[in-house]
């Protein structure tokens, strides 16, 4: 056996390693939870990491999946070894190359961490709908349950391909395998290298496109010999099953760790057997420890090879004493008699008794588990095997769920406990995403892991938002392996710590832990009075468990040493201090290194101030002496209002709450249809810092209220007698201008518990104070200071009445600010680029408006349960929205116009047709309404309104009709949003036919230059020489100038907008692409944390794109076109700073300079010429005479 | 024809040296600039401000931006291993450039106080710097510090260098000073081998929009050379020792001809360079030397200085401000009755 190599790492990463190592060319796309591996492969390759021969993989980023499978089939057909990374949407998209792949019969391995797939909704996590779409294609599938296993079975797949000439899926668990850090054993280049047979890779070469040796594939077939040619390759997948088991074989030999295509674990005289693969068989395989342990006679077949299926060897595993088997798949296929494992077991079975190869037909049973990472306990794997010793066990059953409707789970009892866990340290913390939590404890596993013989298991919970949220740490150490793959239940964590103080009144964080075991809490009330902040319950848990309590003022020692908000390495060593896991010096010790492991090249003074950092922890931790009783005198308050609409205190509240988990299938609308206006409910309060307005300093511009990305500043005007019932301190003033009626006031007012506290309102402020420059008509102050008073202003704000949009004139900012945001308080990052757009957009035509919005930030924030931000007008009229998918979005959108089209044209041939009967003039205005104002739109809902009341006497098939479209004589507003991987990348084939289509929709791109809401993946919008994921060496070529292409159609609206440097020119882009009759596209300026800048400077950078000639501010017109004037009009100066002065105030540019300066500064030469060529190219398009076109005369 | 000249103590091919500019960030862009008959190289300066302050953002983006959304769990930006730090890669390209080139390498720190970086200037010498620019950035807005306070200010830095290392040291100076000519003969007394005459900064411009402040950077004009000319021409050859440098709005041959005939020893060139590319040099030092042919001249030394206050038959021409010279321009030629 080769030398051992320990490592900590996640599934990802496992996989990426085997992958890079044994491939030549690699092509990749973003999609989570794969995007990872992509990452890790390209850092690789720009690190000048080679494979196993000596040469760097070429790693390519396609346009979407559907491409990379595609070029993958490419590079298979020219005698590359090449692999690709995906998962859910993405793998559907590469059906129909699997299928090409397969039946050439070419060797190749697709990594998958397997995901649900968008149906009623889309979901991030964990289960086998994507893969289980694919077994038609003939690859090969091969399941690992665990990231050792992800490694091992990578190799075990590449070495099968290749000999096999079947193309693999190797799969795995997103989330749960894909993210788990744990320690393992690292596959020595040694073994990888003994395990793929080079003469099969000289094959591969052979059977290559190669005009010295020309041959034809892709034929097209005919009746004739078409079904002949699919039977042909039958003996390949036969010989498969042999071929893989004797690489595992060969592993083994190799490295120890044997693997069977079925293997079983349990009773050697088993009744009770479940089946299952992927991540639950770890849970599955503890508890039919546990239950044997006790005399049970349970078992579990643990499935490796799914495809192709060898039912010989499902039979050879299975112990002849099985009565009763329940086949558990992750997966869901409505209508079927049953999920794909179970079939297939069943059938194995009934096949095998039917030709006499087994004497007795046990009885096999099919559930639904962990869909979505649904969580899969050894509770309820008892659950399981307790159904089975029923007299009729319930068949096509799930468990982990309350199904109320169909009645199909399994109950299970939740206080069931594995033995496993107790030779395990069970940890959790709850910190925010932004406070280093995660880092600090994969850092932690990676020391004990590392450092000392204990095996380490991490496990991360993420919340759904980007701003503010919380991530709960699951960390598991012991002397064993530690397979259990579910998260770390109640009573179970000896230490817990909260990071947050906030979190004390939001989550029941010590239920988790175990009776004797420590809590851990950052604050910065001092420890002799800290005890009187914890709420009731929670003091009477920790008197009920004996908990040892600690605390550290976390944001204090941070603030003091120079470490801002930046807390992840005190409470880690914190954590090491109280834990007692490692000696606690040598703990120390450790964390220093790993600090400067990961500071050191980064400047001395960083490091020296985590070094301050951990001693002034050590001096300032404390431990809290608890009284002996309880004596809080509050609770957790509630989570939403007990005036909130039925639907949200039952359902929107319960996943507030974090109890999603209980809700029943009855309380989940079938499909996925959720009331809008939810956001509201949920109140983050995440603001150390406030706006606050001076009411006679404002000038009332409305600047403030544009840029807020969580709409929570607002403006309203209002008849002054309504202040009089005003709470004591709300500010209001008189309007200034005559454009509104004399003394009538306005209030700018913010939401303090919605605010996230960027600064943006202050930052755009241009009014400052003569006498005191540092005062602005808005300032930043702390929370406290008026957290309260505001709340209260606001409430009473939310009673003021809504101005009357038909005497706005939106084309002014002032005027624009004073309509009704329907898109407010989103999960947003702080300070996001895009929001602002969304909310524009929403106030100049929400309550006409329909959305078809392409997967992406914009989705997740958009309709990210358990809350949505788009919201209603007092008349109960908004946005209707929907997000089919990333790459069909301007389709998508198009359907819903030409559906908005088609009925409006019937319902105006319904209106002529009757006529008679509903009045000649109301159908005349009816017909012939001016709908370009807001007057006349109002206008015509009234007539709408009348024609209803009118159609309501009138009998006949026709008047009903009308009657379910006649809204629709109602102008609508269809907007397509999306972000650039969405609009340059893999939907740029939709927006280019939607473009061309001539049909009224508005595209609204919130180009953030980058795939934000994977993770920062470089796209084609990315500029030259900016870093970013899939790019580590710096975008090489320019970015894609789609305004240019879109005009060149001619008939469509083009803008392009940037609302940190010239917001008038923002909103009169938006009212002229809504205005116009056909296709607009108006590419929005995004600045994006993933651009490595602070969000507080969101406007600033903004700012320099537009002066240093990065994004040129225009308008294209059609209609001026027709008027004989040239149609485009360019809003910005020529560049006005140097290109360097840009991207040296952005990370993004800047890191290139610290890895590979040559190239930065080749990247920025290049970029600054070409900067000031296009501008230059605009300006002349721009100044071109229009011709006339020569008379016929 | 020879263009030789002696500068910092190095004997240069030509008086044209390319000034502290992005340019020499490209091992590419300084060979071309040394093919083009550039006769040394100052490199871009070290500021230590702008390391800390990139160390500081690289750190925040790479290791302090994770979010915390199930999408993006490791940050947005790639945080390679092969991470270099401001100050290692100044370091690495003095070696880079000194591999390189055959021409001397002049390394250039940028800074106002002692803030621990000098220090530094060892580790560049030892990188192999033929000599060390000190690019001294200040202005003088604190209404209680006197003109003597600042010139002790750079004499401070320049002892503290000079007791560092034993290359030479060029001072280069904005034209803020009340008395340039004794403050440049206390630097020379201090231990600066020459001056550069004299710094641009950058001037901050109103954005009458957004009634605020931006930085504006306004390439220079052949007419801000006179400035750096009219001192020169009054130092030149008076300073036993210290070589004097022009820099500041040389664009074409002419402006460095002038410049010359003061008596510089170097002239500096950026903007030209930064607009016309490195090539530019050649085109310069082309005709610098057909200006000589024209003139007669065979060498450098056969016209530098020549019209310097020692040289020029009435050196008090130098020294009239501005407005008289404007009136004097009315004055009537001798001998003519008005």
């Amino acid at each position: 056996m080769s030398h051992k190599s320990m490592v900590t790492l996640d599934g990802n990463e496992a996989a990426a390693y085997v992958a890079h190592m044994t491939n030549e060319v690699i092509a990749i796309y973003p999609i989570t939870p794969s995007s990872n591996m992509g990452e890790w492969a390209d850092d690789w390759s720009a690190q000048g990491i080679s494979n196993l021969w000596g040469t760097i993989p070429d790693v390519v980023e396609m346009q979407s999946e559907a491409g990379a499978a595609g070029a993958i089939h490419g590079a298979l057909q020219g005698g590359s070894l090449a692999t690709t990374f995906t998962a859910s949407q993405g793998l559907l998209l590469m059906i129909p190359n699997m299928y090409k792949i397969a039946g050439e019969l070419s060797p190749t391995v697709f990594h998958v961490s397997a995901r649900s797939l968008a149906a009623q909704a889309l979901s991030i996590f964990g289960d086998h709908s994507d893969v289980m779409a694919c077994r038609a294609t003939g690859y090969a599938m091969l399941c690992a349950a665990s990231v050792q296993e992800v490694m091992d079975f990578a190799l075990i797949a590449q070495a099968a391909t290749l000999e096999s000439r079947i193309p693999f899926l190797h799969f795995f668990d997103g989330f749960r395998t894909s993210h788990e850090v744990t320690k393992i054993e690292k596959l020595p280049v040694e073994t990888i290298r003994a395990m793929i047979d080079e003469d099969l890779v000289a094959d591969c070469r052979e059977r290559a496109l190669n005009p010295d040796r020309p041959k034809l594939r892709g034929t097209s077939q005919n009746p004739d010999v078409y079904f002949q040619g699919r039977e042909s390759v039958n003996p390949y997948y036969t010989a498969t099953p042999d071929i893989v088991q004797g690489v595992m074989d060969r592993l083994a030999a190799l490295t120890g760790r044997q693997y069977g295509l079925f293997e079983y674990v349990g009773a050697p005289d088993a009744e009770r057997v479940i089946a299952l693969m992927g991540s639950g068989i770890g849970a599955a395989e503890e508890t039919v420890d546990h239950l044997v342990a006790q005399g049970e006679k349970v078992g579990l077949i643990k499935v490796r090879l799914f495809r192709p299926f060898d039912p010989a060897r499902l039979i050879a595993a299975l112990p002849d004493t099985a009565k009763c088997i329940a086949a558990l798949d992750r997966t869901k296929e409505p209508g079927a008699d049953g999920e794909p494992l179970y079939k297939d077991i069943l059938t194995a079975l009934a096949q095998a008794h039917g030709e006499g190869q087994i004497d007795r037909m046990p009885r096999v049973f099919g559930g639904r588990y962990g869909l979505s990472s649904k969580e899969f306990t050894p509770a309820m794997v008892k659950g399981v095997f307790d159904a089975l010793a029923q007299p009729t066990p319930r068949n096509h059953f799930t468990v982990g769920i309350i199904d109320d409707v169909g009645h199909s789970s399994l109950e299970w009892d939740p206080s069931f406990k594995s033995s496993a866990i107790q030779n395990v340290t069970a940890c959790v913390f709850y910190g925010l995403g932004s406070d280093g939590t995660v880092s600090a404890n994969k850092n932690s596993i990676k020391i004990i892991a590392e450092e000392t013989s204990n095996f380490g298991q991490g496990y991360f919970e993420y919340d759904s938002k980007k701003a503010g949220a919380i991530t709960i740490s699951h960390l598991r150490f012991g002397p064993r392996p530690i397979n259990s793959t579910y998260l770390i239940g109640d009573d179970e964590a000896s230490f817990v710590a909260c990071h947050q103080p906030t979190f004390l009144t939001r989550y029941e964080m010590l239920d988790k832990a175990r009776p004797g075991g420590v809590f851990l809490l950052n604050s910065h009330t001092p420890p002799d009075q800290v005890w009187n902040d914890l709420p009731r319950r929670m003091q009477q848990i920790m008197l009920d468990k004996a908990l040892t309590f600690y605390v550290i003022d976390a944001y204090g020692i941070a603030a003091e040493t120079g470490m801002g908000r930046r807390i992840n390495t005190i409470m880690q060593t914190c954590f090491f201090a109280i834990s007692g896991i490692l000696p606690k010096d040598e703990a120390i010790a450790h964390i220093k290194e790993a600090v400067k492991k990961t500071y050191g090249k980064k400047g001395q003074r960083l490091l020296d101030r985590n070094y301050q950092a951990i001693d002034a922890t050590l001096a300032g931790l404390r431990q809290v002496e608890i009284p002996a009783e309880v004596s809080s005198t509050f609770d957790r308050p509630p989570v939403v209002p007990d005036d909130a609409p039925d639907f949200v205190r039952r359902v929107t509240a319960t996943l507030l709450a974090g109890q999603g988990n209980q809700l029943p299938v009855s309380l989940m609308p079938a499909d996925g249809t959720w009331p809008t206006g939810t956001t509201r409910f949920e109140k983050r309060d995440l603001a150390l810092k406030l706006p606050t307005w001076d009411k006679d300093l404002c000038t009332q511009c409305g600047k403030c209220p544009l840029v807020c990305p969580h709409a929570a500043i607002r403006a309203k005007v209002y008849p002054a007698d309504l202040v009089d019932s005003a709470p004591e301190g709300f500010l209001h003033a008189t309007i200034k201008g005559k454009d509104f009626p004399e003394g009538y006031q306005v209030t700018y007012q913010i939401a303090p518990e919605d605010c996230t506290g960027c600064g943006l309102c202050v930052e755009v402020c241009p009014i400052r104070d003569r006498k005191n420059p540092e005062h602005k008509a808005l300032d930043m102050v702390a929370a406290e200071r008026i957290h309260e008073q505001e709340r209260a202003n606001w409430d009473f704000f939310l009673t003021l009445p809504e101005y009357d949009r038909t005497r706005l004139d939106a084309s002014k900012i002032k005027h624009a600010m004073m309509m009704q945001p329907l898109f407010e308080f989103s999960g947003a990052c702080v300070g996001c680029g895009e929001t602002p757009y969304i909310k524009l957009a929403t106030q100049l035509f929400g309550d006409r408006m329909l959305i078809a919005n392409a997967t992406g930030c914009s989705s997740i924030y958009g309709g990210n349960l358990p809350t949505t931000p788009y919201t209603t007008t007092p008349e109960g009229r908004g946005p209707s929205w929907n997000n089919s998918l990333f790459e069909d979005n301007a389709e998508f959108g198009l359907g819903l116009r030409l559906a908005v089209d088609k009925q409006s044209a019937h319902a105006r041939e319904l209106v002529a047709r009757l006529a008679d009967r509903i009045g000649s003039e109301l159908a005349e205005t009816l017909l012939s309404a001016d709908q370009s104002s807001e007057a006349g739109l109002h206008e015509q809902r009234d007539r709408v309104s009348a024609l209803r009341e009118c159609l309501a006497g009138i009998e006949g098939p026709e008047a009903r009709t009308l009657e379910s479209i006649c809204d629709q004589l109602v102008r609508r507003s269809v907007w397509i949003v999306g972000g650039d991987g969405w609009a340059y990348d893999i939907g740029y084939g939709g927006v280019d036919h939607v473009l061309a289509s001539g049909r009224n929709v508005n595209l609204l791109i919130l180009d953030t230059e980058v795939y934000s809401n994977t993770g920062g993946q470089n796209s084609k919008a990315t500029p030259m020489g900016a870093v970013a994921k899939f790019a580590a060496g710096g975008k090489p070529t320019f970015k894609k100038d789609l305004a240019m292409m879109a005009m060149a159609y001619e008939n469509v609206y083009v803008a392009q907008v940037a609302f940190g440097a010239k917001d008038v020119q923002t909103v009169r882009a938006f009212m002229e692409a809504e205005s116009y009759d056909g296709p607009s596209v108006i590419i929005c300026y995004s600045p994006c944390i993933a651009h490595g800048v602070d969000l507080s400077n969101n406007l600033r950078q903004q700012d320099m794109a537009v002066n240093a000639g990065h994004w040129a501010l225009f308008r294209y017109d059609p209609r001026r076109s027709a008027r004989g004037e040239n149609p485009l009009l360019i809003d910005s100066k020529p560049p006005s700073i140097p290109y360097r002065d840009f991207t040296n105030s952005e990370t993004r540019f800047s890191l290139l300079n610290r890895t590979h300066p040559e190239a930065a500064e080749h990247f920025l030469q290049l970029a600054q010429k070409h900067v000031t060529t296009r501008f230059d190219l605009y300006e002349q398009l721009a100044h071109l005479a229009v011709q006339k076109a020569p008379s016929s005369e | 024809m020879n263009l030789t000249t002696h500068y910092l103590g190095l004997e240069l091919k030509n008086p044209l040296v390319p000034s502290a500019s992005p340019l020499t960030k490209s091992l590419d862009i300084a060979r071309e600039l040394e093919d083009s008959g550039a006769a040394a190289i100052i490199m871009y300066s070290l500021f230590e401000e702008a390391i800390t302050a990139e160390s500081e953002s690289m750190v925040r983006f790479l290791h302090q931006q994770d979010i915390g959304f199930a999408e993006s769990t490791t940050g947005f930006l790639p945080d390679h291993q092969d991470f270099e730090n401001g100050l290692e890669r100044y370091l690495n390209q003095v070696r880079a450039l000194k591999e390189t080139l055959d021409i001397p390498v002049i390394a250039s720190l940028n800074g106002v106080t002692d803030s621990g970086w000098i220090k530094h200037a060892i580790e560049l010498e030892q990188a192999g710097a033929d000599a060390i620019e000190l690019n001294v950035y200040y202005v003088a807005a604190k209404l209680d510090q006197t003109g003597t306070e600042v010139e002790d200010l750079y004499l401070k830095l320049l002892r503290d260098l000079r007791g560092q290392i034993s290359i030479p040291i060029n001072m280069k100076l904005s034209p803020a000073f009340s008395a340039v000519g004794n403050f440049v003969t206390r630097l020379a007394a201090a231990g600066a081998n020459g001056v550069s005459l004299f710094n641009r900064f950058y001037q901050p411009d109103i954005d009458i929009g957004r009634l605020r402040l931006q930085a504006r950077l306004t390439p220079s004009t052949s007419a801000e050379s006179l400035l750096a000319m009219r001192w020169i021409a009054l130092l030149h050859g008076r300073i036993q020792g210290l070589s004097l440098g022009a820099t500041g709005g040389i664009h074409t041959a002419e402006d460095a001809i002038k410049l010359l005939l003061a008596g510089a020893d170097v002239v500096h060139v950026c903007s030209a360079l930064l607009d016309k590319g490195p090539s530019y040099v050649a085109l310069l030092l082309a005709d610098i030397s057909d200006w000589m042919q024209e003139q007669g001249f065979q060498s450098v030394e056969d016209f530098r200085g020549r019209v310097s206050a020692l040289s020029i038959p009435n050196p008090a021409e130098l020294e009239r401000a501005n407005y008289l010279n404007v009136l004097d321009s009315y004055s009537p030629a001798a001998g003519v009755r008005v």
